[in-house]
């Protein structure tokens, strides 16, 4: 339990250091130890440090805060296949963030928006699906799923009107792009804390899975863990999409292939979600910026085109 | 040990008249088994006691205090439930499904100790499902899961125990099993409220019965003055011939139509 972990940080330690090392200029392991300890020539200081490790920070963060916020959709939703964007909660940050670009704002703005959009998105599907009734798995997902697909004609309609010129940055932050990030550290912190939080209720989490009349009468307040998972859930999703768009994806594949060799013990699951996922993203990031260096992917390219088959593999192999 | 009672409760069970208010004081050491034809409200009187529903009106007591007041986990420490339909929407494993039993007991950030871990193998071994303990739960039979559920319940070891048919599924040997070892449990003085179609199990493991009319009448005692032949035609809705063996009176249903 504590080895897989382990081997995991070991895992998304080596991918950080990969990220560092590649590039339109690729650096040798001893440059890159001198650079760290404070030698090595100015440029590679900058590029390092400057350039390449905060987006690789950003890239970890987002990667970590999708697979960790996958992980508890599904349960939530008790639904392994759910995803952190199933219930549309990226079809709102992206409505957010095309309108703070049509309407020519700064990044700042954009990112802002983006989380005004995904918060919005949460509110709306959640008060959609409480409503007079209860509130049933089945039901926020039916929601979820409409309001997904409303976000998407506003989308449409938008990129429509948008005057061509203004295209490629939309098209950019739709796919996913890690070099949007600002700076890591608001998701990082996110992440950690979220973890450190999620830990001791990962317990309440397992046996949840098993339904929640069944945990009721193990003697946990369902309704209540309920809710903070969804509001946990839809804000670390939120920090994800505001920092490097909607990527697809990481959500659903990192925590469905943790469960098919970890097991189903969110004790586990959960910190190794957040590391598996960094690591992925990280080197899928890594990826789109070398391919076809100098000129750059979008990263959420870079996971679809190696999540589907992954997961159709997975799913045609699963019983 | 932990006490149940009802004070003038009500079960809700949708769209049917009040029908006789439940006063039952259920004590350490009794097996009750709850008759009734399919929607009568057993689950929903399961339901209502380990407090999952809320009731029409009146109360459900646990240890003298309404139940509704009471905290989940401290309400899943005295009891605990089998329930009819169980969800594994993920894979688990037997072992696993067992000490989730211990859930109530360990703190936020206690794992499983070595303790928690050999009550589960004891109740697994008890209820002959300890071989399968490395199975993942959705890979074994109706009967064996069921099994498994019941050593969930005996891991969780609360002192009253509600079973929303326990013997569906079980083959007669495990049938038997399952009642001795509830009858034992009750002979531990633990408390037993199960629900059962099975007449001649209730006869034969039963010391008190509850009968569950679908207009929502009800009438409760011991099992030797409630399970009178008249009263369980009128209950089912079915002809009996009753028959003695084993000290036990055992009901047999009339066949009607031409026989084989």
């Amino acid at each position: 339990m504590i080895r897989s972990l382990l081997i995991l940080g070991i895992l998304a330690f080596f991918a950080v250091l990969l990220a560092m090392a590649l590039g339109s200029v690729n650096i040798p392991l001893l440059d890159l130890w001198q650079t760290i300890q404070g030698e090595g020539s100015a440029l590679n200081r900058t590029l390092l440090m400057d350039l390449r490790l905060p987006r690789t920070l950003a890239a970890f963060a987002t990667g970590g805060l999708l697979a960790v916020a996958g992980a508890l959709m599904q349960v939530l939703l008790r639904n392994p296949l759910a995803d952190p964007y199933v219930l549309g909660l990226s079809g709102g940050a992206a409505v957010g963030a095309l309108l703070a670009m049509l309407s020519g704002m700064g990044a700042l703005l954009i990112s802002g928006s983006a989380f005004a959009g995904a918060m919005l998105a949460t509110l709306l599907v959640f008060g959609i699906a409480h409503g007079t009734g209860s509130w049933t798995p089945s039901r926020l997902l039916l929601t979820g799923v409409v309001v997904a697909a409303g976000w998407g004609a506003v989308i449409t309609l938008m990129l429509a009107i948008t005057p061509s010129y203004k295209l490629p940055g939309m098209l950019y932050w739709l796919m996913g792009d890690v070099s949007y990030a600002r700076s890591p550290w608001p998701a990082l912190t996110v992440l950690v804390l979220a973890v450190v939080l999620i830990m001791p209720l990962a317990r309440n989490l397992n046996v949840l899975a098993r339904g929640p009349l069944q945990a009721a009468a193990l003697g946990v307040a369902v309704r209540p863990l309920e809710w903070m998972i969804y509001l946990l859930a839809s804000l670390l999703t939120a920090t994800a999409v505001t920092t490097a768009g909607s990527i697809g994806f990481v959500g659903l594949i990192v925590p469905h292939m943790l469960r098919l060799v970890l097991g189903n013990d969110q004790r586990i699951i959960l910190p190794a979600s957040a590391l598996a996922g960094g690591a992925l993203l990280v080197l899928a990031d890594t990826l789109a910026r070398t391919v076809i260096a100098p000129e750059q992917l979008p990263v959420g390219v870079i996971t679809a085109l190696l999540g589907v088959p992954t997961f159709l593999y997975l799913l045609h192999r699963s019983r | 040990m932990s006490k149940l009672s009802t004070r003038d409760l009500i079960i809700n069970v949708p769209g049917r008249p009040d029908g006789f208010a439940l006063n039952l004081s259920v004590e350490p050491a009794q097996v009750w088994g709850v008759l009734g034809p399919n929607g009568a409200g057993k689950t929903t009187l399961l339901h209502t006691l380990a407090g999952l529903l809320p009731a029409r009106s009146g109360q459900v007591v646990l240890n003298d205090t309404d139940l509704g007041e009471q905290k989940r986990r401290d309400i899943a420490r005295q009891l605990g439930l089998v329930f009819q339909e169980r969800q594994d929407s993920f894979p688990a494993t037997v072992m696993e499904t067992a000490l989730i039993g211990r859930h109530p007991w360990l703190s936020p950030w206690e794992s499983e100790r070595g303790e928690d871990q050999a009550l589960a193998e004891q109740a697994l071994t008890a209820l002959d499902v300890d071989h399968l303990s490395g199975r993942l739960l959705n890979t074994l039979s109706g009967g064996e899961r069921q099994r498994v559920a019941i050593a969930t319940l005996m891991t969780q070891n609360p002192d009253i125990w509600l079973l929303d048919e326990p013997t569906n599924h079980l083959d007669l040997h495990h049938q038997v099993k399952v009642m001795n070892l509830l009858a034992d449990q009750a002979g531990a003085g633990k408390t037993v409220f199960l629900c059962l179609h099975d007449l001649n199990l209730a006869a034969r493991w039963c010391s008190h019965v509850l009968l569950l009319y679908t207009n929502g009448d009800a009438c409760w005692g011991p099992a030797g003055v409630m399970l009178e032949p008249s009263a369980l035609e009128q209950l089912y809705n079915q002809k009996l011939i009753t028959v003695e063996a084993d000290g036990a009176t055992l009901f047999v249903p009339v066949r009607s139509g031409p026989k084989p």
